[in-house]
């Protein structure tokens, strides 16, 4: 993964010694609080309902095993021994203390990591594919340039006061997990006829209150225009992006309000500027391309042939890699996942104790990297064959073995009622009330393939609206309902769900699920995912079983 | 009242002219607006003249001109409006600007730093002390991944 260069490190400490003043001032009275505010949001700090949270960023998703420890040691030292992974592949921390924040940031950055626009009205972490650089169905590794656009946006001195939050994913690999059409800025790594890397870029995708599904602005971007192109939209933007309402100032409304070849009119009349003028370099690339060269993996893992008798041995084994792992592609290595889904965790959670746990495992087995995925869980990309009878047997110990990845209750939700001031109803406690319901594996793992998505209100972090199944907590006069979706996805076939009906009451939510489940198991046909059935049949007779005793 | 111009203190010799005041001798800002409506009388004005631009002012109205225009500020009415930047930015980097690039209003010291890399290199402060927190985090970064403009 990438090292910091003294550059990095530099930037970073300065970064640190410069918000710990901004800290100091506002104590000192000498910063407002609205002031205060754009400041320590551009820091990752934001007040909750208990305690301000911290959200530390996980560039692209990548995490050393010493960075893991360190993680650990704040959830020890800092907060209540937990934290909690992002749909965004960043780290939350529930219950720091506002004057600590800069002592927090200060001992991240000696393992180089940091929390600079993990939040506010700027460019956000750049997300990707939790398998980047070992899928079977990899065009490109993305890393390279994820790592290319996190420096560009890093303290970008332009576009640091946008209208609203923009977030660009990218992805390099047949199949989207990076959900990069519901970003401001998607970019997909394509091949032109010549066999050269470029981009197919997507903008004007987004979640929240009003999801859209981002349009192609340029089918193919060469490689060395990737920045100027970026920077082309950034200052359209910036300029035009509307700052007269909230709700409307994502870039998506700005797109739909213009039209998609107006907007793209705009962009390129601005592009013809600077294209030539801001060439990324094939040395910078190639030079990037060095940090993220495979490791050192052994060509013979594929003769092991321990791996195939436990699996014939162990059925819990045989279930949990059914379930908890993914191709990788080198012959004998196995991407594993971690699951942060046990039944009596809530979804992303993680405590200090595994966390320290999984940096061990990962430096004896992964060649010391973790990934955090875009649905709240790890994976540990290189474990060899050899190797996944002993590491499925540590993660079990640590109850990070949930055969339950891509199933019902992989559920994606956000910290809701519980500890967000935004939301108007809880999640965690449904998401748990879910899982008890479910607690038949043999009947999750008949169900198959399944995501289910659960915001605590509208603003939909846990991005309910592209759940195949999507859960959205609305407040009805002081009492908690939800409003459910069907056939969202966040996937290649990008799409938005549908409205089942009026909201349910909070102690009908768990039945109405289940009631969808066995209409699911009642009509569908042979192999026929969820999804997939859903699509098929509409949502009338979802519709019919839900509501049929209203 | 003083102000920072290329990191010194130095004394403002300029003064704002409402749209509707008389102009007055010496050197001045006005509006876009004004400019645009009495550009003739302005650009005979005895002493020199600049523009106090808003952030929803356009700076390809006035780019052509940009030879009679000594003095460009960027009236920030909200911290958080990001567009001064960019219009700062596109005075220095689309139009070759050479002459000053104010901030002033209700801009943070803490934004500095950016501000002097999108080319602006003088700052007037609603409040005296302010003037030294401005110095002083003019240097918060050593190192920057981006070009700046100047």
């Amino acid at each position: 993964m990438y090292q910091y260069t003294e550059n990095d490190q530099t930037l970073i400490d300065e970064r640190v010694a410069q918000f710990k003043r901004q800290t100091e001032n506002y104590f000192k009275g000498e910063l407002s609080e609205d002031e205060y505010r754009a400041l320590r949001l551009r820091n990752g700090v934001y007040i909750q309902t208990h305690a301000p949270l911290l959200r530390v960023a996980g560039p692209y998703g990548l995490i050393s095993s010493k960075q893991v420890r360190k993680l650990a040691h704040i959830a020890r030292t800092y907060d209540k021994n937990y934290c909690h992974f992002t749909t965004r592949q960043n780290i939350q921390f529930n219950w720091p203390k506002l004057e600590l924040v800069p002592e927090i940031l200060a001992e991240l950055a000696t393992v180089q990591m940091h929390a600079i626009q993990t939040s506010g009205n700027c460019m956000r972490n750049t997300t990707s594919d939790h398998l980047a650089g070992v899928a079977v169905d990899e065009i490109a590794d993305p890393r390279p340039y994820c790592e290319i656009i996190r420096q560009w946006t890093t303290l970008h001195p332009e576009f640091d006061y946008l209208p609203r939050k923009f977030k660009i994913a990218v992805s390099g690999a047949l199949n989207d997990r990076a959900a990069t059409q519901f970003h401001d800025i998607g970019l997909h790594l394509v091949k032109n006829d010549a066999g050269e890397v470029g981009f197919k870029v997507f903008v004007g995708g987004g979640l929240g209150r009003t999801p859209i599904i981002g349009q192609v602005i340029k089918p193919y971007l060469e490689q060395k225009h990737l920045l100027s192109y970026l920077e082309a939209i950034l200052r359209i933007y910036n300029l035009f992006g509307r700052r007269d309402n909230k709700y409307k100032a994502r870039i998506k409304i700005l797109v739909k309000e213009t039209g998609l070849e107006e907007f793209t009119k705009l962009v390129d009349a601005e592009w013809a500027h600077l294209r030539d003028a801001n060439e990324l370099s094939a040395e910078r690339v190639d030079e990037l391309k060095a940090h993220f060269a495979s490791p050192a993996y052994d060509l013979a893992a594929d003769t092991d042939t321990s791996f195939a008798e436990h699996k014939v041995n162990d059925k819990a084994f045989a279930t949990w890699l059914a379930h908890n792992t993914a191709a990788h592609k080198v012959s004998g290595y196995t991407a594993v996942f971690i699951s942060l889904k046990a039944p009596d965790m809530p979804p992303g959670d993680v405590t200090d104790v595994q966390l320290d746990a999984v940096a061990d495992i990962a430096d004896a087995y992964s060649f010391g990297e973790i990934r955090a995925t875009h649905r709240q869980n790890l994976i540990l990309a290189d474990v060899k064959q050899a190797d996944l009878y002993t590491v499925w047997q540590k993660l079990a110990a640590l109850e990070l073995a949930t055969p339950n990845i891509g199933t019902a209750t992989d559920m994606i939700c956000c910290p809701g009622l519980d500890f967000c001031s935004l939301a108007n109803a809880g999640s965690i406690g449904v998401a748990k009330e879910i899982n008890e319901a479910l607690d038949d594996l043999d009947y999750i793992h008949d169900i198959g393939e399944l995501k289910i998505n659960m915001s605590g209100c509208m603003n939909g972090c846990a991005h309910q609206s592209v759940g195949h199944i999507g859960i959205l907590g609305v407040d009805k006069k002081g009492a908690e309902w939800y409003q459910i979706t069907l056939g969202g996805s966040s996937e290649n076939n990008a799409a938005i769900g549908e409205r089942l009906g009026p909201a349910v009451a909070k102690d009908e939510i768990t039945k109405a699920i289940t009631t969808i489940l066995d209409v699911y198991v009642k009509n569908r046909l042979e192999e026929e995912t969820f999804l997939e059935a859903v699509n098929r049949l509409g949502i009338n007779p979802f519709k019919e079983q839900v509501y049929a005793n209203n | 009242m003083q102000i920072i111009k290329d990191k010194q203190r130095v004394d403002n010799t300029w003064q704002f002219i409402a749209d509707d005041a008389a102009l007055v001798a010496g050197d001045i800002t006005v509006s876009l607006d004004r400019w645009l409506q009495d550009r003739a009388d302005l650009v005979a004005h005895n002493g020199k003249v600049g523009l106090r631009l808003k952030a929803s002012d356009s700076v390809a109205d006035f780019a052509e001109d940009l030879a009679n225009i000594k003095l460009v500020e960027l009236d920030f009415a909200d911290f958080a409006d990001g567009r001064s930047f960019s219009q700062a930015w596109l005075l220095r980097g689309r139009y070759d600007y050479k002459d000053e690039i104010r901030a002033i209003g209700r801009y943070l010291p803490e934004q500095v730093f950016y501000l002097s890399r999108v080319g602006v290199n003088a700052y007037a402060t609603e409040k005296t002390p302010d003037l030294d927190a401005v110095l002083n985090n003019l240097n918060d970064f050593t190192v920057k991944y981006q070009s700046s403009i100047i």
